[in-house]
């Protein structure tokens, strides 16, 4: 069945459910070698109305169409800001299909999975050196749950010493999760306005002896270096708070800076940015969390320890905040990250974030003047514009969409906040210049254009598979799901 | 470095673009007592080949459950998966893209999405699914704060004993700064009953949470406890870790569960030593205000040709921020495929055919088990594939001994039981053989009783 769609070989692709055709299956069952027998009746389910029926050669062409719908970063450039889309190295993914990773149970007893275990300590001790902590816990999901995970852990350092405080401080400029995490540990949040760097002036102002932690993100998103970063911790220290630290940006001071030595409290990674894994469409990631000596005894359960040369899961911690998640954490992803670090080394790992911050300040020269830089200090691994010098009556969005039809994917839109009509530009350290020159003449021509031709912004973008699309009526009626009535 | 494509030339003319001298000129943001004054600690970089010797080297210090005869289940599971889904997973299209923002060009991951979500809602019989949780447990915990969310004023959570103990930790972790009280429903023939529960239903209970087939394999009786937690309008949260069971037996929908939320590992993720696998989150439309994560949804483009998009933003973090229904920020976009692949592949009569051999199979080795000298049977409720059995032998020492014939006979339930110390989880799936079981049932009576 080919949708009304298609023109030539530029093939539509219907939903699974409605290619479906009574009586076709896509796998062969192993054979039966016992006796059939049933539930109760009364406990069995009818058929699942409306589950596909395809053949294995439906599966395959209808997936493989819609990976031609899509961009990756092995499709082109991804300058998302704040995302860190670096180029995610193929050895990664023979590594963690090795059979000795992918088929390993999380239930065989310790002993007889010690290369496991040696792996995630190996990969403790590398994110430790790199950041500065002592203490690493490589469970979290994901960035969020690594600051769900930390925000916990400094709620219970403050229980455990009878500390009755309610808020926590978050600059303009941090994302969205922060305030978010905040909230599920129980926080009021108190907002502080950076502009642009935060001071530690503007901390004192809020800070007093209500206030648990001050969440901060070092670089920060505007890609800025928290100049001030010694002087806050200590402020925040003497009146007796802890300070989390958002470690998104990592990749712009491996080798430069460690934030474990500034004084930060606690720190999640991203292993899927910092440490090249996939992105994945949306997940999974990985959120390992860096700790100070102070919070090790909150770490989460289990915790690794090495023992001569055996290793194994030690649950009898009777301060940890508990496990955030069911077994050790995104195992998978940790193999990908770990061969990482082992193809870049110490060398490669600084090497890395040099040209990541290189990358980034060449595209901020070449497009400074064109485009409005609205924090003007020096910036690390990205850079943010606004849209302030744009004509036509064009705006950020219509950028974004036009660099489409140019063959980029948009950098990250409207954040941070702090800017109007953000423009936020991560080209990370696997891009090469020629790329970044293409980028740029792109971003120059579509300026002029917003100038002389402001309709081909605010059409486009009109070269890829769908043009622009009606969000508002999406989130009015909400169709979340196919239904056969419905279609 | 072959990741990195900057020729000398290159960063020279960079350099002089941007203005400075050299690329430390760059870092002059940085505080002089902020930088890191000696070089980064580990080894220097290795060629791919060493790379992969240093890895195996690690790999071969492990066990993978295909060298040995594995029974092992309690939340992560042994099911064979077909080689088309890591070969269309492996589309760098799809895993090296990013969150769908730009939906022109991410149609692919998009209509994946509502797909997933498609499948779900029509696996569990709920109304509504989104793209995606971390796994199993802590969607289960996300459940729960959703339930105290949708009461207002009702802060107390029944908690059956026999949800997976690692669901009930990520619960305890979730809420332990929250005004929230949890109580914990003991299991009784390894089930939750009526008689438990009622007693504790009022109208300061937000929700009981159950597992389905709990952590027992038992099927718990989920019509029953829907409608006693409903009398007092609270909500019945299932948490199902093997969503197998979910093509056999009656779907929590339609026995009433008000939110299901479930692990989908089970469908076509490698064990990977447990993770990452995927949770799904499904409830009724009356909760989709509430729902945590992210949202695919169907609309048209300008052409007015069907497309998806992500949706309903106003929930999330990244627009409410302090008053977002979760800090959640990805879902597990590469998993949702992985599970859309698998589910696909087996479609509506390979999935139930699968679930019946797994059925046939685990309850056809639990008979011959409970006959054996030494071991019976604790309960007698219902189980999917996976059952309780009690030993005679110390259930460590037997343990010990199939590892030595290469056999992971179970998972001991002692530590999470007290109580239980002599029972063993032992699970069967279709890659257990009747050879395998034979080979079980003669070395668990080879023991010492």
């Amino acid at each position: 069945m080919i949708g009304t769609d298609s023109r030539g070989l530029v093939l539509d692709e219907p939903l699974l459910f409605e290619q479906s055709q009574p009586g076709r299956i896509g796998f062969s069952l192993p054979e039966a070698d016992v006796p059939h027998t049933a539930p109760a009746a009364e406990l069995l389910r009818d058929e699942i109305t409306g589950f596909p029926e395809l053949s294995e050669v439906d599966v395959i062409r209808h997936y493989t169409r819609l990976s031609t719908w899509n961009y990756g970063v092995d499709s082109g450039f991804y300058p998302l800001g704040s995302c860190t889309m670096k180029y995610n190295p193929k050895i990664n993914e023979v590594a963690a299909r090795l059979p000795g990773f992918s088929d390993i149970h999380p239930q065989t007893p310790e002993a007889l999975n010690q290369g496991a275990l040696e792996l995630m300590y190996r990969l403790e001790r590398a994110l430790a050196e790199v950041s500065g902590f002592p203490a690493i816990c490589l469970q979290p999901a994901a960035g969020a749950q690594g600051e769900l995970a930390g925000m916990l852990m400094i709620r219970a350092w403050h229980e455990a010493r009878g500390n009755k405080r309610t808020k926590v401080i978050i600059p303009d400029t941090a994302h969205g999760t922060n305030p978010a995490t905040a909230a599920l540990c129980g926080y009021e949040v108190v907002p502080v306005v950076s502009d642009g760097i935060l001071s530690r002036d503007a901390v004192a102002a809020v800070m007093s002896n209500e206030v648990a932690a001050l969440m901060i993100t070092n670089p920060n998103t505007l890609g800025l270096f928290e100049a001030d970063i010694r002087a806050i911790c200590a402020l925040v220290h003497e009146q007796g708070g802890l300070v989390y630290s958002d470690g998104a940006n990592l990749n712009a001071l491996m080798g430069i800076s460690r934030p474990g030595d500034l004084g930060i409290d606690v720190m999640h990674f991203n292993l899927h940015k910092t440490f090249s894994t996939p992105h994945g469409g949306g997940g999974p990631g990985a959120g390992p969390i860096g700790v100070s000596a102070e919070l090790i005894p909150y770490l989460p359960l289990p915790v690794i320890i090495k023992e001569n040369q055996n290793y194994r899961f030690d649950y009898e911690r009777p301060h940890s905040i508990g496990r955030v998640k069911a077994f050790y954490g995104h195992f998978g992803i940790l193999v990908r990250a770990y061969s990482y670090i082992l193809a870049m080394g110490g060398p490669g790992l600084k090497k890395a974030t040099e040209l990541a911050v290189l990358n980034a300040n060449y595209i901020r020269a070449r497009l400074e003047g064109v485009y409005a830089l609205p924090f003007t200090e020096r910036s690390l691994h990205e850079v943010v514009f606004s849209e302030e010098n744009l004509g036509g009556g064009c705006r950020t969005l219509d950028v974004a969409k036009r660099l489409i039809d140019y063959g980029f994917h948009p950098p990250t839109i409207y954040f941070p906040l702090v800017v109007a009509g953000a423009l936020m530009i991560e080209p990370t350290e696997t891009e090469s210049k020629q790329t970044l020159d293409d980028f740029c003449d792109a971003l120059l021509a579509i300026a002029a254009e917003a100038e002389h031709e402001p309709d081909k912004l605010k059409q486009a973008p009109t070269r890829a598979r769908r043009r622009r699309l009606d969000e508002a009526t999406a989130a009015r009626k909400p169709r979340l799901r196919w239904r056969p009535s419905s279609n | 470095m072959r990741y990195l494509p900057h020729t000398a030339a290159d960063i020279k003319q960079m350099l002089t673009t941007i203005g400075v001298d050299a690329t430390d000129a760059l870092f002059s943001g940085i505080p002089a007592d902020c930088r890191l004054t000696r070089p980064i600690d580990l080894p220097p970089g290795l060629a791919e080949t060493d790379i992969l010797k240093e890895l195996r080297l690690l790999a071969a210090k492990n066990t993978p459950v295909s060298d040995w005869t594995s029974f092992l289940g309690g939340g992560a599971y042994n099911h064979f998966i077909p080689a088309v889904v890591d070969h269309l997973v492996s589309r760098s299209e799809f895993y090296t893209a990013y969150t769908p923002y730009q939906p022109e060009i991410s149609q692919g991951t998009l209509q994946g999405i509502f797909e997933f979500q498609t499948m779900i809602c029509q696996l569990t019989g709920m109304d509504m699914a989104n793209a995606s949780m971390y796994d199993g447990a802590s969607a289960c915990a996300e459940a729960v704060l959703l339930a105290i969310r949708a009461a207002k004023k009702r802060s107390r959570v029944l908690i059956s004993a026999a949800l997976p103990p690692h669901y009930r930790q990520t619960i305890a972790t979730y809420c332990r700064y929250l005004d929230i009280e949890l109580i914990t429903i003991e299991a009784t023939n390894g089930v939750t009953t009526l008689e438990q529960v009622e007693p504790l239903l009022d109208e300061r209970v937000a929700a009981l949470v159950v597992g389905y087939p709990n952590y027992f394999g038992c099927i718990e009786n989920i019509s029953t406890l829907a409608s006693s937690v409903h009398a007092v309008d609270a909500r019945l949260i299932t948490a199902v870790a093997e969503p197998l069971a979910l093509a056999l037996f009656k779907s929590p929908g339609e026995l009433g569960a008000d939110i299901v939320v479930g692990d989908g590992q089970s469908f076509g993720l490698p064990l990977a030593f447990g993770g990452p696998t995927i949770g799904f989150f499904a409830v009724r439309d009356k909760d989709m205000r509430l729902l945590p994560g992210r949202l695919v949804g169907e609309t048209v483009d300008l052409d007015d040709k069907r497309s998806f998009v992500l949706t309903l933003a106003t929930r999330e973090q990244h627009i409410r921020r302090e008053k977002a229904t979760s800090n959640i920020c990805s879902n597990q976009g590469m998993c949702a495929l992985m599970v859309s692949i698998y589910l696909a592949l087996h479609g509506k009569q390979g999935l139930r055919q699968l679930a019946e051999i797994n059925y046939a199979r685990s309850n056809w080795l639990r008979e011959q088990i409970a006959d054996l000298d030494g071991f019976s049977l604790p309960f007698s409720a219902p189980v999917f594939n996976e059952f309780v059995v009690t030993c005679q032998e110390p259930v460590a020492d037997l343990k010990k001994r199939l590892e030595q014939q290469k056999i992971l006979a179970g998972v001991a339930l002692g530590r999470d039981y007290p109580g239980l110390e002599s029972g063993l989880l032992i699970c069967v799936t279709e890659q257990n053989s009747r050879q395998q079981m034979e080979q079980l049932v003669a070395a668990l009576a080879g023991g010492k009783r």
